[in-house]
């Protein structure tokens, strides 16, 4: 039996206001409350909606052979409770259907693992309580932000009394090994290790509605016939991919949503394929091998390492910056003052003063909310700045 | 006397201390019964603080024909004057401060905008001038223009002397002088060396030398300007005077019981961040002092095309939570930016004048500003250093912030002095400019 194992990303920023110099000291509000809810109700409309909705309707019609699993930051989780509920309530039903794993991060979707492992830790709690609560589900599997992932992650991970983490399968880890089995981490005796197969999932997220690609158009069927391919050369093929693929980052008139539509019922056409969730692959498979990643990896750009969050001075400085004011925050004890500089900890405000142009860059600046990665960074310096000020007081 | 007077910059529209001093001094020549007609390149910006000229739109003018087109004309002299000028005719948006790099990217910008939006001033009323909606491909076509039409605007607006202001409005200036017969006066705020260093641009110093030649008189506004003009430009010294820049008469604000948004110490720089101004010594001198005082903020207000290399080196030095970047502010924001600081320098490698230092100590904040500044002539209670000197900087920084006494002895001096760098003296210096070339 071979598994056809989604996983779905879902994150939102809390993306800052524009926050001059002449406003520290004086406003302590920091976050673009309009904007982050013009956002979440657009890609609510576009993409969370419709697609819960489709994912609903597919669940239903395979009855439990249609299996699906998530991974929603607590962020995205606060944004929809603040500015679409409709969106969580959808959400709650996909947990009630008994076929949807719900996968833990870091509450803040943030970098916490490379800078501070207490604060990682503080972090994942709060994230894996949110989902117990909001979907009645503790979860066993761990991804962390933007599948960064080293030797390391996997043994806090193991510690932490997960069962299975998800990483990126990038090729100088795998080198001459497939994707398509599960691993086991090389400092780990029980952590199972799930790897993305970053080119049929991007065949979805990326590629599916460029016309210059050769495959172009993409159909249910033709996919299908790929996975089935794998057949005795794999046991799990991982599709790993963010969930706004679906609406926005591939439009509805792409025919995106028709191809999910009818992606189950020709995978299944082949008795050897079945859907299944990270922790449902976990345990039904043993590790084939240990896998031994020393270095950080991500599933972020063409180098699928840190650089896009990590690759100079701006970002540096401003990542130093924040964790630095660590111990001085926990020891207020003040829940307002440590949920901010949480909130400060996002990965993405760190993405926007990535100055790589070339080739990611594009995509780069499609998420950027900044005209450049400067301004990226005098704003959340600025902002910074008037934090530290309310944190003396 | 009638002035006829072509700038570029008038309050509100102003990108730097150019308009500030065209205004101060609009202000007091027309208070010792002068009438100015000024001259710009784009009125649209201007609101209600030219009340005391006559603020004439180049955009609005036609280009006036005869035999030889004034176009011709210009582009004539232009061949004459440098061979490192390509002449291009298309109209184009243009500040002083701009290189061309900055000039690509302004059209961009503007490219990308709705035509509607485009200012009048950018389009074209005149048949001479071939225009196709597009911008053009180099700074010098703006400058070409504004001197085609500034024969057109000499014919119509009545004057007994034409007084112009710095490189791009020199072409300007000649050619109204054909037009009109009239004296031309060339204010010299800065020079090509001040902006470039060694590294000059052949055009503008052509351009330069071309106008200084042409002039009956030339003001500059320091003898370190002065003395430039005549070694460097091979100019008669009969003809260049120095007349400083000053204040508005009571210009005096003070603090005014203005509270601070952080009660960390304030030293500011504002102005173009561009190699002239120095605002790497600024950096590095702030990194001496952050790391013998933590109880400091350094604020670099202004934009220009060392900005980005200035933020990564804020960066690289891991100081982005105490050193602050605004862009470029107006107005109110920056009398606020002045109320908010504590201490303020100025450490440009070569400032023909620096107003900036008078505007700060309006606001009863201390200066600290280079020997190479034309401020420093004139000016007592400020602290000078070589701009070189960031260990020397940082000492004076440091020594301003900590001493309250020297602070307190700056101030109260320096309001003094303010008091008697007045306008009113230098529109009294030029008005016997004027008579004795008129």
């Amino acid at each position: 039996m071979v598994n056809l194992c989604f996983y779905f990303q879902v994150h939102q920023p809390n993306r800052l206001k524009k926050y001059s110099y002449f406003q520290i000291g004086r406003d302590h509000f920091y976050e673009d409350d309009d904007k982050n809810g013009a956002i979440m109700n657009k890609v609510a409309q576009k993409c969370y909606l419709p697609t819960n909705r489709l994912m609903l309707r597919l669940i239903d019609r395979f009855q439990g052979a249609f299996r699906i699993s998530y991974s929603i930051s607590g962020v995205c989780i606060d944004q929809m409770r603040k500015f679409n509920r409709e969106t969580l309530d959808t959400f709650k039903a996909l947990a009630d259907t008994g076929c949807v794993e719900f996968i833990d991060e870091t509450y803040n979707h943030s970098l916490s693992f490379l800078f501070s492992q207490d604060e990682f830790r503080r972090q994942v709690e709060l994230h894996s309580e949110l989902i117990q609560q909001e979907f009645g589900q503790k979860p066993t599997t761990f991804r962390n932000t933007e599948l960064i992932y080293n030797n390391d992650v996997a043994l806090a991970v193991e510690k932490m009394g997960y069962k299975t983490i998800l990483a990126e399968g990038a090729d100088h880890v795998l080198d001459w090994r497939s994707p398509n089995f599960l691993y086991q981490p090389q400092t780990c005796n029980k952590l199972k290790l799930l790897l993305k197969n970053y080119k049929l999932s991007d065949d979805i997220a990326f590629r599916f509605s460029n016309k210059a690609w050769d495959s172009y158009p993409l159909t249910a069927e033709k996919f299908a016939h790929w996975v089935h391919a794998i057949n005795g050369s794999g046991e799990t093929i991982n599709l790993f991919m963010d969930y706004e693929t679906f609406g926005e980052h591939q439009w509805e008139d792409s025919g995106i949503f028709n191809f999910m539509e009818h992606l189950p019922e020709w995978i299944l056409k082949n008795p050897d394929f079945r859907f299944a969730t990270p922790a449902e692959v976990s345990a039904s498979l043993s590790p084939v091998a240990k896998l031994n990643v020393p270095n950080y990896i991500s599933w972020a750009d063409v180098e699928r390492d840190l650089s896009a969050w990590r690759g100079n001075h701006l970002q540096d400085d401003a990542l130093d910056a924040v964790y630095a004011l660590e111990e001085r925050v926990i020891a207020t004890g003040n829940e307002d003052l440590i949920r901010t500089w949480r909130s400060l900890q996002t990965s993405d405000h760190f993405y926007y003063m990535c100055t790589k142009w070339f080739a990611d860059g594009d995509v780069h600046k499609y998420f950027n909310p900044y005209n450049s990665p400067y301004d990226a960074y005098i704003n959340y310096q600025n902002v910074l700045a008037d934090f530290e000020t309310t944190l003396n007081r | 006397m009638k002035v006829l007077m072509y700038g570029w910059e008038f309050p509100p529209h102003i990108s730097g201390g150019l308009g500030v001093a065209c205004y101060g001094l609009t202000k007091a020549l027309s208070s010792h019964n002068h009438h100015i007609s000024f001259v710009l390149p784009r009125l649209k910006q201007v609101e209600s603080n030219g009340s005391h000229v006559n603020l004439i739109d180049v955009g609005q003018f036609p280009v006036y024909t005869s035999n030889l087109s004034p176009r011709e004309f210009v582009v004539r002299q232009i061949e004459k004057i440098s061979k490192s000028i390509d002449v291009h005719t298309i109209a184009s948006p243009l500040s002083p401060y701009l290189t061309e790099e900055q000039y690509q990217e302004e059209l961009r910008r503007l490219a990308s905008q709705d035509a509607a939006q485009i200012p009048a001033a950018f389009r074209s009323t005149s048949h001479d001038i071939s225009l196709s909606g597009e911008y053009g491909p180099n700074l010098m076509s703006e400058v070409v223009r504004y001197a085609s039409v500034a024969g057109s605007i000499a014919m119509r607006v009545e004057h007994d002397v034409i007084h112009v202001h710095d490189w791009l409005t020199m072409l300007a200036g000649v050619e109204a002088k054909r037009i009109s017969g009239k004296p031309l006066v060339i204010h010299a705020h800065a020079l090509e060396f001040d902006r470039s260093g060694e590294h000059v641009n052949q055009a503008v110093y052509d351009i330069e030398r071309y106008g200084f030649h042409q002039a009956d008189a030339i003001i500059a506004v320091s003898h370190m300007t002065r003395n430039m003009i005549i070694n460097r430009y091979g100019v008669s010294p009969d003809k260049v005077h120095v007349v400083h820049n000053a204040v508005a008469k009571d210009s005096y604000a003070g603090k005014n019981g203005h509270q601070k948004g952080t009660k960390e110490k304030v030293v500011l720089f504002l102005g173009r961040i561009t190699f002239q101004k120095g605002p790497d010594y600024f950096v590095e001198a702030a990194a001496k002092v952050i790391a013998r005082n933590e109880n400091v903020r350094f604020v670099m207000a202004g934009s220009g095309d060392m900005a980005p290399k200035m933020i990564e080196r804020i960066a690289e030095l891991r100081l982005g939570r105490k050193f602050h970047f605004t862009g470029f502010l107006k107005g109110a924001e920056v009398e606020e930016m002045y109320k908010d600081s504590d201490l303020y320098v100025m450490p440009s490698v070569s400032e023909p004048f620096g107003i900036s230092p008078l505007e700060a100590m309006r606001y009863d904040v201390p200066v600290i500003i280079s020997k190479t500044s034309g401020v420093s002539e004139i000016l007592d209670s400020a602290l000078k250093v070589d701009f070189w000197d960031t260990d020397e900087l940082a000492d004076k920084i440091l020594a301003v912030l900590e001493h309250e006494p020297l602070r307190q002895e700056l101030v109260d001096r320096g309001s003094m002095e303010l008091k008697k760098i007045q306008w009113e003296n230098a529109a009294d210096h030029i008005g016997h400019i004027y008579e004795r070339i008129a």
